[in-house]
Formats: C-alpha cells, structure tokens, sequence
C-alpha cells in the first residue's frame, strides 16, 4: 500500500486516489477545510458585528467600487474553472493540457491579487486604513485573510507545477494537483461570500 | 434559660450556616434574591435526589460485586436493556422541566424594566477602577461607595464601566450584573429592610479587583428625603482658607464635594459618615479620620492600582493631610 | 526508487526522539511535557492556596496572584489536560483499530512540536517579567492594549496560537486516521468506546480551535497593530470577545471530558469482567452531549446582559446536556452491576470519577438556570463546579488512563501500593479542597480575588480548603515517584497486562513494537480480542499474510519548523518584524523541503521483524 508500489506501473484513472496515503491526504484536507469553514465563518461574524461602526473613516457605501470588484470576482471564479479543466486532463493523464489550465489558474490568481492591493491601496487614500475604525481593522482582517489564501494558493500551485515537470505524473504528485484544486474552489467559495457579504450588503445595506 | 441557651446556640449555627445578613446569598434580604434562592432551593432539592440515587447504586454495587480472590468466572456479558435506558432518559426529562418552567419566569420576571417607572429611583452605575459611582439621575446627586436608597421604591439600575469591564454585585439582596465598557445594561432591586448590605465586584478588573467591595444602605423614605437635601444643599469647604485652598487645587481636581469640583473620583460629599474609607477601611474599627489619614498619605497601601497620588506626590505636607482628614471626618449629613 | 531501502537513516538516543514520527514515542513526549506542565500549573495552585489560607494574607501582591491565576488556568488547560489526552489518543488509538500507525505520522510530530514550543513561549513569560494577568480568559479591556500595556498579554496570544496549531492538526489527524485507518471488520458501531470519544472530540478541536484563532488574532492585530476590534473607543466591541472566546471555550471544556468519557468505558468494562452497558446509547449519548456543547456557549454570560430571550434559550439549551450525561452515568453503573470488580489503581479513579462527576453535574444544571447563576457566576461556587469536572473528571479519567494503559506504553507495570495512596491522597484532597468552595460561593466570596477581608465567614473554609490542596500536592509527588520506582524494574508486562482486556492493545506485546500489528488484524464484532478469549483463542485472527511493512522516515523538519514558529512568535512579540520574518521563512522553507522531496519511508522485512524490533 506504499507510495510507491504503483509508481512504474500504469496509472490508474483517478491516480490522486491510487494509495492509502493519497486518500489520507485526500480525507484530510476535506477536514482541513471544515476548520477553514469555521475559521472565515468567526472572521464573518466579527466583521458582521462591527461593520456599522465607522468611526470617522467613510461608510461601506462610499468606499466600495462594484465594477471592480465584480471584475475581480468573475477572474476569481473563472479560475475555479480552469482549475477544474485541469484536475480534468489529471483524470485523462494528460500532462501537458494539465500542466497548461494550471498555469492559466495562477495567473487569474495573481489578476486578483492585483485587483486587491489596487483596491486596498485606494481605500487607504481614501482615510480607510486598518487603524480607523473597528469597520476598518474587521474588513482588512477578513478579505486581508482571503488574500493572503490566494497568495499561499498561488505559491503552491506554482510549486506543484514545478515537481510534476521534475518527477512526472505520478501517484504521488497527483495527489497534489488535486488538493490544491480543492483549495482553490474553497477559496473561490469564500470570496462569494465576502463578494455578498462584504460588498453587496455594504452597497445596499451601508 | 437552661433551654434557650442550646436553642440559641443550635439557632445562631443555623445561621453562621447561612452566612452574614448583609452578604450571603442564603440569606436574602430583599425580593430578589428571595427569588434566586427559592430557584437554587428547588435546584438544590432536584439535584441532591439525583446525587442520592447514584450514590446509592454505586455504593451497592461496588460492595455487592467486588471480586473475590482467585474469582475466575466470567459474569454475564449484558448488552443493555431498552426498558432501563428509557426511563433514565426520560426521568432527567422530567426533572428538567420541573426546573425549567420556573427559570424562564424568573429571567422575564427578573427583567423587568423600571427604567421609566416614575415610582422607581433611577440609579446610574459607574464602575471605575476599584470604585463606585452613583448618580441618581432624576434627583441630579452624585455619590460614590455607599449607595443609598429608600426602603418604599423599587430601584433601577443603569450600568456601565468606565474603564474596564466590572461586575455589580450585592449578594444579600440580588443577583449581578456586569457593567461593560460602551454598553449599558439595566437591572432592578428592592431593600425592603433598612440596613447596610455588602457589595462586591465580580469580575477580574485588575490588582485590586478583591478590594472593590462598596455598601449598599437602606434607610426609611423620610429619612431619604433628608438625604437628598442633605447631598443638595451648599457643600461644606474646610474652615481654614489655607486648607481650603489647598484641599480645592489638590483634591478637587478630581473630587467633589457637594456642587464643587470634578468628577474623576470618587464624590466626598458627606464621606465622614460612610461606613468605610475606599471600601476597604472600617470606620467601626478605626476611627474615620485615622482612616482618611492613613488613605490619604498612601491610598496604593491599600488598593494597589489605585489613581489617586499618594500625599507627598500631591504636594500635601503631614499637617495638610492632617487637617484635611479632620475635614473630611467631621463631613458628616444629617439624615 | 530503491523500493526497499533501508538506506534512510535511523536514529538512536536524543535523536530519535527529537525525530520520532512513531505515535508511541510522541504519545510518550505528551506525556513527559504535559506531566512537566501540570507540576507547573500545580505549584502555581498551590501558592494560590496559600495565599487565600488566611484573610488579608500577603504572600503574593494582587499583581502576581492574576498572573498566578492565568497561568495556572491556561496551563492546566491547554498545557497540561490537553496534552496528557493527547498522550493516551496516540499511545492507544492506532492500536485499538488496528493500525501500524496514524495517518499522517510526520503532522503528528509537528503537533506535538508546534504544542511544546507555543507553552514552553508562554512559560517564559515568567523570565520575561511580563506574564499574562487578565485571566485564562483575557475579557477584554482588561487584555487589551490601553489597560494591559505590557507584553504580558502577548505571551498569552501568541503562546496559545501556536500552540493551538498542534492540537488542530492533532485533531484532523486522528479524524483522518478513525475514519481510515481501521482494520478489517472493525467498523464504527465496533469501535471501542475510546476510540469512539477520540473521533468526537477530534471533530470537537476541528470546529471549536479555528475560533479560537481568529480571537487569538484579532486580539493580537489589537494589541501590536493597533486594529480596533475590540478597542470600545474606536467602535470595537468588549462583549464580542466574550462570545468568540466561549463559542470556542465551551466546546473545548468538552474536548477535555469527552476523552475522559472513554477511557472511564474502557476502565470500567475491563475491571469488571463485562461488556459496556448500552453501547450503542453510550455512542448516541456522546455525539448528543458534542453537538449541544456548541449551542449553549452564551450560559457563561448570563450576567453579560444579553436579554431575557437569550438567557432563556440558552438556559433551557444547557440543562438538555444533563440527559445525555445522565445516560452515560448510569450505563457505567450498570456496567459495574453484576460483574466481577477488581479495584485496581485504574479503576479506584474510574469508580471515584463517578459520583464526583455527577456532584460537577449537578451543580453544572443549578448553573444553567439562569436567574439562580446571577448569585452563583463569577464566585468560587462556579471554581468548585468547573473544578469538579474538570480535575474530578478529566484529571481522574487521565490518572486512571495511564495507570490502565502504562503497562501497554512502557512494558512495566507501575505499583499498585503506591498507586492506591496516589488515589486516596488525590481524591480525598479533592473533595477536601473544592467541596467547601461551593459555600464560599454561595456565602458571596466572588472568584479571583487575591484576598479577602477577615469576618466574613470565609476564614476556616479556605483554610480548610488550602490544607486540601496539598494533599493533591502529595498525591501527586506519589505518582511521580511511582513512576521512577517503576523505571527501575524490568519490562516484564504481558501483552495482556490485566489479563481482561478487551480491545485490540491487549493483543499484541508489551510495549509493541514499532509497526505494532505484525499481520494487520480481522475483527469479529465488539470487544475484538475478548471475543476471541471467549472462543478459546489467545490471539487475534490476522486479515493477511507476513510480509515486509512499510514505515515513515524520522524527520527532523517538524522540529524546525516549530523553532520557526517560536522565534517569529518572539519577533511579533517585540515588534522586530525581521525577527518575525526569519522564524516564518524557516517554517515556510521547512515546508517547501518536505513538499519537494517525497518520503519513501523505509521497510521492515519479515526476518527483521522477528528480531522484535521494539519501540
């Protein structure tokens, strides 16, 4: 049941479950993911708990540009699709198409990022800094958290990319497009909720 | 005489069972704690049955199973039994419920709010670090320490704290509540018997969280009338100008007394007649200007954390203090 | 890839167990740092005891009696009970379901890394001349910036949040390896009932510690970078802070007892001779009991002011946990009924935590009505309650679960003679020191007050209360030497030390050795090992051929990167971001190291395995 038992040998269809250990990892990123759940769940809640309490920084309505941020949203989304095609071509053992989707995903990854810090660096033009107020300091907190799982995302994916040049398609690496594809629809999933609770809610209800 | 004496001693272990009139909570001296006790009573009783019962089948069954030496059978192995299992369900049903129903009436019950019963004396709760403000909103008096109130009106209490979180708590006539930092919370109490009862705080506030105690005094409504015009009229200032100067540029900074200085301490107006100095010192124990004299040469003696400096850092020579103190001491209303 | 390498290289000394990945040797580490933090906490008890044995004592100033009362709180909690479960979780489970190990071996040894390194931070506090002193809760304002200015607080955070990291990853761990790792045939309804409270409380740490961070972050982003989260002045709010801290403090005061649960199951059943009772509502019961533990947080904040609605719901919510509890108490006594029980060290404590538990849940219902707790909260009735839970039910279901499981993790057994004075000293001090503090309570002394002031009845009852507490300090010096008496003698236990085991541990030597199951094991219903023992076996029927087993690596890595974790901890602390910087970038590399190069682990071939390569 080891690692490599099966490494020579042809690769099964769904080679991110061929071992005990890969479905382990499988099982425990799931897991991983519910306290992730929990985690911007807490962070929702602070935020939705001090969102009226501006201080002397602008209110949610002034601040917020839906244009934008829906624009970073719909790169963020698509990104989740083209993390999909490329578990997809993982299932087909097609490398190269694999290796191809998951580049595209790290660049709408890092589109975003950039969308972000444009966005955060106006905010603080605009008086909204993270000592403002207590608005202020919850909402650089939650989307600021959101961000950084985007960075971290976009690192490991670029590093998953560079083993499978080195080491192939294995039962050992497919394991890893496949986790951080889970990553990436969870992070996609927390940004629809911030891109609701956040922004649309500050638009309407601010 | 021969049979009281028994009688009496078997009544006052009674009580010392019981604890203090002015402090515990078993031995309530207004409605509300009566109420709370009544609860803890029924609680009590449910629960002690509860406790009985498994001690008695744990006991029976340790003596009445225990191995004996060199046993080597092998006793039944028993999966369960449906019957048993529903009734030990059900039974702490309805145990619960039998608790539960007068718990949801006593929380509305206890809620109530008087803060706009006209009937009611309105008190607003500050709680400071290590002390405790009083302001009687619709009669525009400030005390501080000792609270009092009239034993005919049910008062209502608006709390808040001024620094960090406090608890305000005077065990013999209610249950607490917290005063927080930016939110204010309302509660209601009644001193039906004259007296003065213990209070307390009851939340980690610091150093001398254990020493801010204050007293709540409960006194007939004539003599809350008085009272009030008492802390209304004109203040009292030391007779000698030299004192009085000083004691103005020194202490009322932060004190007051009467319609003079500010409010950043606590309020002097007729402090030589409390029954404690900083909560803490007993005047029944120590004279009360030796009390003053003492808290005013080093209040962090006694409280450490407390704001007030201590004399030689408030530019107060040991004569100043001195005639301060017997200032203060002789500060006494009539009511 | 040299399949059957032996070419990794293996470790002997201090080495091996700085790079352990076994379960067995990590569960041994738990065990050696949460004893360590426990004496900590203990000696902090006492001299908090001494302190309140006379009115007006001055022992302590009111400044270090809270930092006295924090620490020995937050140690005891996080430090020291966590651990120690954490102890008898890897010690036991992967050989109670069969397995050569856990599912994820290396993150096994960085939660116990990431643990050590997050209380030996907190601990250091006290060299640091600023220690935490606002609680083992740190309500804010009192733990925030303007009115705890130094860095006392800061090792408080940034303690805890490291250490929180292990036991998350302890948690999903553990899920990953009940739901995955299981024998052949041992399928959930079989589990023994450990095993079954391990699951739960694991899924307790995976839904409960996240909010803990988050708080633990928000405070910090408070603290050094001036957010405002719970800053009242700048629109924060204090009261927050008391309902993330409880949304994650109320199931965590689970995560503790719920193992506790287990082991008292697996200590009862075995001591008399008899299946547990009513395992299948055991279950039931436990998962019940984790699922409230999460909607009844706000009962610690009864007096807070949340509204009459609020404290309703939440008082009704609370009581509904005695049900739950209640089947449980009385599924043990009926365990007990009709067996054959022998009073062994293990079992005084699993018979002696019975009716202490029920005296903690009995108290644990007076505090849930509501209106009563406005007189009861925040005295020493609620020290004596959670006391009685937590050191009646935890410590007493964590000292029966190494006396029952010692055998098993060491090959010795340890003395019973002394072993039966460490219980009576222990109980009786416990009952002597915490029963008389429901009176205090009640009598109006609040809680967490350095003095108090003479003639007011509390005088004697915390004498007597004091005088308590040491004979729990004896009782414990007693199991320390019990435990150094024992080291000398030889590793002489038999697999199935006390010669009634049930569940699968019993079925294999004496410590294991490493790979633990030589030939994985078929299971055959509950109770795995004594069903075979009735069928006249003496071992388990195995579920496949000898063969070469495979093993994980050692590693260093999850050492260094709790170094990292340290020293960045220390860098936030102190502002020197740099600092910070480079304890994170060690961590991050540590990472990136084990991501790039995959561990092949090493075999172990049959011959090598009758060599009996121990642990």
């Amino acid at each position: 049941m080891s690692a490599h038992d099966h490494a020579e040998g042809q690769l099964p269809h769904e080679p991110e479950k061929a071992t005990l250990e890969a479905r382990n990892k499988i099982l425990g990123f799931w897991i991983f993911l519910g306290a992730e759940t929990v985690l911007f769940g807490t962070l929702f809640s602070a935020f939705l708990a001090l969102r009226h309490n501006i201080g002397d920084g602008p209110t949610a309505n002034e601040l917020f540009q839906l244009p934008m941020v829906f624009a970073a949203t719909m790169i963020l989304l698509t990104s989740s699709l083209t993390s999909v095609f490329a578990v997809q071509a993982l299932h087909h053992h097609n490398k190269k198409s694999m290796i191809g989707w998951l580049i595209v995903t790290i660049v709408l990854g890092l589109c975003f990022l950039g969308l972000e810090i444009y966005e955060f660096k106006e905010y603080v033009h605009e008086g909204h800094g993270f000592t403002t107020s207590a608005f202020s300091s919850s909402f650089y907190t939650l989307v600021g958290f959101h961000g950084a799982h985007v960075a971290f995302g976009v690192v490991w994916i670029g590093i998953v990319i560079g083993q499978i040049f080195k080491k192939g398609l294995t039962v050992v690496t497919a394991p890893k497009v496949y986790i951080s594809a889970i990553y990436w629809h969870f992070i996609d999933v927390v940004w629809v909720f911030i891109f609701t609770v956040v922004y649309l809610m500050g638009k309407v209800a601010g | 005489m021969k049979r009281l004496l028994p009688l009496l001693t078997g009544l006052v272990l009674l009580l010392s069972g019981c604890g203090r009139a002015d402090l515990s909570t078993l031995n309530p001296q207004g409605p509300v704690a009566e109420k709370q006790l009544d609860l803890m009573k029924l609680s009590i009783g449910i629960m002690a049955l509860v406790v009985v019962i498994v001690f008695a089948i744990c006991i029976y069954v340790l003596i009445r199973f225990r191995r004996r030496q060199g046993d080597k059978s092998i006793p039944k192995q028993v999966e369960g039994n449906h019957t048993l299992e529903i009734i030990w369900t059900v039974i702490p049903l309805v145990l619960l419920l039998i608790l539960g129903v007068p718990t949801i009436k006593d929380v509305f019950g206890l809620a109530k709010d008087y803060s706009k019963d006209k009937n009611a004396v309105q008190v607003k709760v500050t709680a400071h670090q290590y002390w405790w403000e009083f302001e009687y909103t619709d009669l525009g008096i400030t005390t501080a320490q000792e609270l009092i109130v009239p034993t005919d009106k049910t008062v209502s209490f608006e709390l808040v704290g001024a620094d960090v979180k406090h608890s305000f708590w005077i065990p013999s006539i209610g249950g607490k509540m917290d005063t927080n930092p930016g939110v204010t919370n309302r509660m209601y109490l009644d001193f039906p018997k004259e007296g003065v009862f213990r209070g307390k705080c009851a939340e980690l506030c610091g150093p001398s969280h254990a020493l801010m105690d204050f007293k709540a005094k409960a006194v007939s409504p004539e003599s809350f009338a008085r009272w009030v015009s008492a802390m209304k009229a004109p203040a009292v200032m030391p007779a000698d100008a030299e004192i009085a100067e000083k004691f103005t540029s020194q202490c009322l900074s932060c004190h007051a007394v009467g319609e003079n200085g500010g409010n950043s301490a606590p309020n002097l107006t007729g402090v030589g007649g409390r029954q404690t100095i900083g909560g803490i010192l007993y005047n029944d124990e120590v004279p009360v200007e030796q009390n003053l004299h003492d808290w005013i040469t080093d209040p962090q003696k006694y409280k450490s954390g407390a704001m007030m400096p201590k004399a030689v850092d408030n530019d107060l020579s040991p004569e100043q203090v001195s005639a301060i103190a017997e200032y203060l001491a002789a500060y006494k209303l009539d009511y | 890839m040299a399949a059957h390498g032996h070419t990794v290289k293996r470790y002997s000394g201090l080495m091996d167990w700085l790079t352990t990945v076994d379960h067995k040797k990590i569960g041994i580490l738990y065990m050696i740092a949460g004893l360590f933090f426990f004496l900590i906490g203990g000696l902090e008890a006492i001299v908090i005891r001494v302190q309140l044995m006379k009115p007006m004592n001055d022992v302590v100033s009111g400044d270090t009696f809270n930092e006295l009362i924090t620490m020995h709180g937050t140690t005891m909690i996080f430090l020291a009970a966590m651990p120690l479960l954490f102890a008898l979780m890897n010690a036991v489970i992967p050989l109670q379901i069969g397995a050569r190990d856990v599912a994820f071996p290396f993150l096994n040894a960085l939660g116990f890394w990431t643990f050590f390194f997050g209380g030996l931070l907190l601990n250091l506090s006290w060299f640091a001349g600023a220690v935490p002193d606002a609680g083992w809760t740190s309500y804010v304002p009192l733990a925030g910036p303007t009115f705890n200015s130094g860095h006392g607080v800061d090792y408080y955070v940034i303690g805890l949040q490291i250490a929180g990291i292990g036991t998350l990853l302890g948690g999903i761990n553990f899920m990953a390896t009940i739901i995955n790792m299981r024998a052949p045939g041992l399928s959930f309804m079989r589990l023994p009932m450990f095993t079954w409270t391990i699951f739960i409380t694991s899924a307790l740490i995976v839904f409960a510690f996240p909010v803990l961070t988050v708080g633990l972050v928000a405070l910090m982003f408070d603290r050094l970078f001036h957010a405002n989260f719970f800053e009242v002045g700048n629109g924060g709010s204090s009261v927050l802070w008391e309902h993330i801290f409880w949304v994650f403090g109320h199931p965590e005061v689970y995560i503790l007892i719920v193992p506790a649960f287990g082991v008292i199951s697996e200590v009862v059943s075995t001591f008399s001779r008899k299946r547990l009772f009513g395992y299948s509502s055991m279950v039931f019961a436990t998962v019940l009991i984790a699922f409230l533990g999460f909607m009844v947080w706000a009962h610690h904040m009864f007096t807070t002011g949340l509204g009459p609605v609020a404290n309703g719901l939440f008082s009704i919510a609370t009581m509904l946990i005695a049900v739950p509890t209640g089947v449980k108490i009385f599924n043990w006594l009926f365990t007990l009924w009709g067996g054959s029980i022998r009073f062994t060290t293990a079992n005084l404590f699993a018979i002696g935590f019975i009716p202490t538990f029920v005296m903690g849940g009995v108290t644990g219902v007076m505090l849930a009505s509501a209106p009563a707790d406005y007189q009861y909260h925040d005295t020493y009735f609620v020290v004596a309650h959670f006391h009685y839970v937590i050191v009646g039910g935890l410590i007493f279901g964590i000292f029966s679960g190494l006396h029952y499981w010692w055998p098993k993790m060491f090959g010795r057994m340890l003395n019973e003679t002394l072993g039966k004075i460490t219980f009576w000293t222990f109980f009786l001090g416990f009952h002597l020191t915490f029963f008389i503090q429901h009176f205090l309570g009640l009598l109006g002394m609040p809680r967490r007050v350095y003095t108090y002031l003479g003639g007011q009845g509390y005088d004697d009852m915390n004498f007597i209360s004091t005088i308590g507490a040491f004979f729990m300090g004896i009782g414990t010096i007693v199991f320390l030497l019990n435990i150094f008496t024992t080291w000398a003698k030889p590793r002489n236990a038999a697999g199935d030390a006390w010669e009634d085991g049930r569940t699968l541990e019993w079925s294999i030597p004496s410590p294991p050795p490493e790979y633990n199951f030589q030939q994985t094991p078929l299971v055959r219903g509950y109770d795995a090992f004594w069903k075979e023992k009735m069928e006249g076996k003496t071992a388990m029927t195995p579920a496949e051929p000898i063969g070469s087993i495979h093993m994980p690596s050692p590693s260093i890595l999850p050492l260094i990167m709790s170094i990292g974790l340290f020293v960045a901890g220390f860098g936030f602390m102190y502002d020197r971001l740099i600092v910070a910087g480079i304890g994170l970038l060690i961590t991050f590399g540590c990472m990136l190291i084990r991501s790039l190069y995959d561990d092949h682990g090493f075999h172990i071939e049959p011959e090598d395995q009758e060599k009996g390569v121990h642990a």
